[in-house]
């Protein structure tokens, strides 16, 4: 835990945001890509120490977020039938899906369980031959190696009955859509360390040169988000656009290459739907073909499912930056976490989740509707 | 008991059952498993009580063995609680379901000021349960009673069909005497009062997250199971105005200080880099997505006191061998009320919520 308290020190942590206050000379928005980042930012109060100047913009790197509507609608549909076993993250199983979510299938029979390794999906299902075994595969390059040893696994010992829903999604291509989208607003980013400690970062430093943009990988302690702001800050103040390495501790240029040696394997790029937001060329990954026989997709037939996504709900907007959660006109009232219209509210690290759990202090002098729900 | 070693056959895969075979007076012993007929209010039914519960709780009123016990009542306050236990796995590190069965409703009743008295036990087991394993538990739930200083006095037995229950749950309903004077509820809090937890939050819940899914953390993590009730006769003595006592189980201290704020219609502010948690659970509450403040716990107490009694509570606690890690953690404000707020280790504050069901383990 030394390691963990180190990060979380409060004297720093004010030095921090003193050094921050004093590089700063005019306004600059900075996005944290990962909903692990904005978490920690909204539960630490960061937002509540830095410069009136920094605004922070919360990014689309929640993986149960971004996961489209009909990728939930087929888990639905293929954990409902009796011969299949489905296996999912805890996380998901709260997802709003057009018709329920996977909490209301298990309360109604179906076989869903909750697992913390794809790993364990594969036991089952060698544990239930005359079982379909299917797992919910979804996150972005941080889950995702992971996912494809467990489809590997599969195909090697031919474990026939399972299957995987693939929905992975990619973490630089959506940083190019947002550069790339209209109204853009921001000056720089925060990358997440755990997909850099798998992917490194040299790929960034294109997107870097573009747009000149810089782009700081920082880990999610307080400390280190203090320390990529104050970075991202001296470089917007200086007018320069480079590629720094907040985070060594965890992240090396190189990332872990026997990781990335295997989803080259098991993956291949495609263009993929973010929920909310649309589809971006080349944003994720799907099965091979050496491995389309694990893909659940072909094997249960699940294409004509038609979603529903809610008109009320601005979950897109808010992944892309474009409005704050409490912006949304049904935040804290038609959507809670006991009745959320989009993933946002229900996911871990859902951005609209964080300013409903953590953050409503500042509006509490406002009319609330929220502190009833509370009770 | 059982001289044969029961498999574990709780979902049928041990030794056949010969329901064909006579029932009767077949010795008990020859059943490693619970059957059927064992809840029957037969034979089998007799020959389980007299077997397995009336050697673990032994009393008078019990050996008595009416449908309910009597007691004498002197006109004084009486607090009464019941409470059902549904824990998996049955054993745990740190206890098993018989301890928590005890302690969850010494507790409850503590938590009122009442000095807990006599306790009822009701079971409702599987077909197919090992009997080894029931008088596993009941043992269990006899040390327990003994060390929190109660007695089991009245109890029941109900057998279902495999497949119809989770091995085995239990019930326990309790009466304690509350002292003149007190008057512990949780409408009482005021602002001004010191909030105090008894020690390290989440252990229990932590305990049962990493037995029963299998995962390993560096140390093991044990259930914090305890009854508390010499500990609350500690604090009445040194302050007999004590506002609020609650045992923070299911929902973790953010529960019980969300439901206190509302019931008092204060607000409370507690500060993060006070409260006590055990470096271990605290990592798996990391790498698990889990807040500690949501995770529950099962020997564990939180009190408002008026500030001035503050120092003499928190050493009270301190004394008790249950309390070695309690602290003051916050205390209670006319602002913002029914509002939870904690003080983040970065100075600045966030509100604290209740969780809308279980805590689900994040995907990465
Ligand atoms: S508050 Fe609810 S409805 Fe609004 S964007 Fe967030 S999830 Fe959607």
């Amino acid at each position: 835990m030394k390691h963990l308290t180190e990060y979380r020190d409060g004297e720093k942590a004010k030095r921090l945001a003193g050094e921050i206050q004093r590089l700063v000379t005019r306004p600059w928005a900075i996005m944290e890509v990962c909903g692990g980042q904005t978490h920690s930012i909204i539960r630490n109060g960061i937002d509540q120490i830095l410069p009136d100047k920094i605004e922070m913009i919360h990014g689309p790197g929640c993986p149960v977020c971004v996961t489209p509507l009909d990728v939930i609608d087929k888990a639905l549909a293929i954990a409902s039938r009796p011969d299949v076993i489905f296996c999912s993250f805890g996380d998901m199983l709260r997802v709003p899906g057009s018709e329920g979510d996977l909490f209301k299938v298990k309360a109604a029979g179906g076989d869903v369980r909750v697992v913390y390794s794809p790993l364990d999906a594969v036991k089952i299902a060698r544990e239930n031959p005359d079982r379909e075994v299917v797992f919910l595969a979804i996150g972005f390059e941080t889950t995702a190696p992971a996912n494809a040893m467990a489809v590997k696994l599969a195909h090697d010992q031919c474990v026939d009955n399972f299957s995987a829903l693939v929905s992975h999604v990619l973490v630089p291509p959506a940083i190019e859509a947002i550069m790339n989208s209209p109204g853009n607003r921001v000056n720089a980013f925060l990358a997440a360390g755990h997909v850099c400690s798998v992917t490194g970062f040299d790929h960034y430093r294109p997107l870097c040169d573009r747009y000149k943009v810089p782009i700081v990988i920082t880990g999610f302690e307080p400390l280190d988000l203090l320390d990529g702001i104050r970075r991202c800050v001296a470089q917007l103040e200086s007018g320069s656009a480079a590629v720094e390495n907040a985070y060594p501790r965890v992240v090396s240029e190189q990332g872990n290459v026997a990781a990335q040696t295997l989803l080259d394997e098991v993956f291949e790029t495609t263009d993929r739907n973010w929920r909310g937001i649309g589809s971006i060329p080349h944003s994720g990954w799907r099965l091979r073909d050496t491995y389309r026989n694990f893909d659940a997709e072909s094997k249960f037939d699940v294409a004509a499912i038609c979603t529903r996504e809610s008109t009320l709900c601005r979950a897109g907007d808010v992944l892309k930056g474009a409005i704050k959660p409490n912006q949304c006109e049904a935040f804290g009232k038609q959507c809670t976490p006991r009745t959320p219209l989009g993933a946002t509210m229900v996911s871990g690290e859902g951005a609209c989740a964080a300013y409903y759990n953590y953050g409503r202090l500042v509006p509490l002098n406002a009319p609330d509707t929220n502190v009833a729900e509370q009770a | 008991m059982a001289d044969k070693t029961p498999k574990s056959s709780r979902n049928g895969a041990g030794d056949p059952i010969d329901f064909g075979g006579p029932v009767c007076p077949v010795p008990l012993q020859d059943y490693p498993n619970v059957i059927l007929g064992h809840g029957g209010g037969g034979k089998l039914s007799a020959e389980l009580v007299e077997h397995v519960f009336l050697p673990a709780f032994k009393n008078d009123h019990l050996d008595v063995l009416r449908d309910s016990a009597v007691i004498q009542l002197t006109g004084q306050r009486l607090a009464m609680s019941t409470d059902s236990y549904v824990v998996r796995p049955l054993f745990f590190p740190g206890g098993s379901i018989g301890d928590l069965a005890i302690n969850g409703t010494v507790n409850d009743l503590a938590m009122s000021g009442a000095k807990p008295l006599y306790l009822s036990a009701a079971f409702i087991i599987e077909e197919g349960f090992p009997i080894a394993e029931l008088k596993r538990i009941a043992d269990a739930m006899g040390a327990a009673a003994r060390h929190a200083g109660v007695t089991v006095i009245t109890g029941d037995t109900k057998v279902v069909e495999q497949g119809h229950g989770d091995g085995c749950y239990i019930n326990t309903a309790g009466v304690g005497v509350v002292p003149d004077g007190i008057d512990i509820a949780p409408n009482n809090a005021r602002p001004g009062d010191v909030v105090i937890v008894s020690g390290t939050l989440g252990d229990h819940g932590m305990a049962i997250m990493s037995v029963r899914e299998g995962l390993e953390f560096d140390a093991k993590i044990q259930s914090d199971s305890a009854p508390l009730a010499d500990m609350v006769a500690a604090i009445t003595e040194v302050c007999p105005d004590v506002h609020v006592l609650r045992d923070p189980t299911r929902g973790g201290l953010a529960a019980s200080l969300n439901e206190i704020a509302a019931s008092s219609d204060c607000g409370i502010v507690i500060e993060e880099t006070r409260l006590p948690i055990h470096p271990i659970v605290q990592s798996a509450c990391e790498i698990l997505g889990f807040d500690p403040l949501l995770v529950a716990n099962e020997g564990k107490l939180v009190c408002m006191v008026p500030a001035a009694f503050a120092g003499a509570v928190l050493n009270a606690i301190q004394a008790d061998k249950h309390g070695s890690n309690a602290a003051i953690i916050g205390h209670v404000v006319a602002e913002h009320p029914g509002v939870v707020v904690a003080k983040t280790v970065i100075g600045a504050s966030r509100v604290v919520v209740t969780a809308i069901g279980e805590q689900l383990p994040r995907i990465c």
